[in-house]
């Protein structure tokens, strides 16, 4: 309780969550993606990061009926209204896996692996899915 | 900024992807079998020089090390750490990353 007190009077802090995995193989995807909602709530300044196989949590066209799990997809889109706008995607990578901007399911910066390095050393909180 | 990898480099793309981020002057912390990266092995090395590794610190955790009995195999340029050390490293940078 003391602590998040603390957080409300010092003000928002930057968090970026760093998101490097697939999305239905294991539930770090989806589990990045509440904590960003939740982070959000409470004002926080947070920025999402996509790199390695985390950048096929953006792409467009899941369908998970088959394996029967929740597409959680869809809620990328949504991030907009929580005034979550700060995506960045790794460049390299995209290339690695031969996907394109325009294959991505919400508009987002891409930006190279020094310029994320960079982002990540301007936070305060990183955190890692 | 402190970047902390766990994993092995010959199963996981942590290091890797730790290495393409890195910027000047930023420490690396190798530990459980990430430890295997501070090791000798040509592929290790490589990977090592891959990156401005004149540019990064290298450290490694000790009990780690001497678990795996890679004692007699840590490389040059490579500095061993103890636990206290470890928390040393967490305080005194203001951003940590783990490459899980």
């Amino acid at each position: 309780m003391a602590e998040a007190t603390q957080v409300g009077k010092a003000g928002p802090k930057k968090f970026a969550l760093i998101n490097r995995r697939a999305p239905h193989g294991t539930i770090y995807a989806l589990e990045a993606l509440e904590v960003v909602l939740i982070a959000a709530t409470f004002d926080q300044d947070v920025s999402l990061v996509f790199l390695d196989d985390g950048v096929y949590a953006l792409a467009k066209g899941q369908k998970t009926t088959g394996i029967e799990v929740k597409n959680f997809s869809p809620t990328f889109r949504a991030l907009e209204d929580y005034d979550i706008n700060k995506l960045y995607v790794e460049r390299e990578s995209l290339q690695k896996r031969g996907i394109d901007v325009d294959d991505l399911l919400i508009p987002v910066e891409v930006l190279d692996a020094k310029q994320i390095g960079a982002l990540m050393a301007q936070q305060d909180v990183v955190l890692s899915f | 900024m402190l970047h902390i990898v766990n994993k092995s480099p010959f199963e996981s793309s942590g290091l890797e992807s730790c290495l393409r981020t890195a910027q000047p002057g930023a420490a690396v912390l190798l530990i459980e079998d990430g430890v295997y990266a501070a090791t000798t092995a040509a592929a290790a090395q490589k990977m090592r020089a891959s990156a401005q590794a004149g540019d990064l610190r290298w450290y490694a955790l000790a009990p780690d090390i001497e678990a795996r009995g890679m004692r007699g195999r840590v490389a040059e340029g490579i500095e061993l750490i103890d636990y206290a050390g470890f928390v040393d490293l967490v305080t005194t940078n203001n951003t940590v990353q783990s490459w899980l």
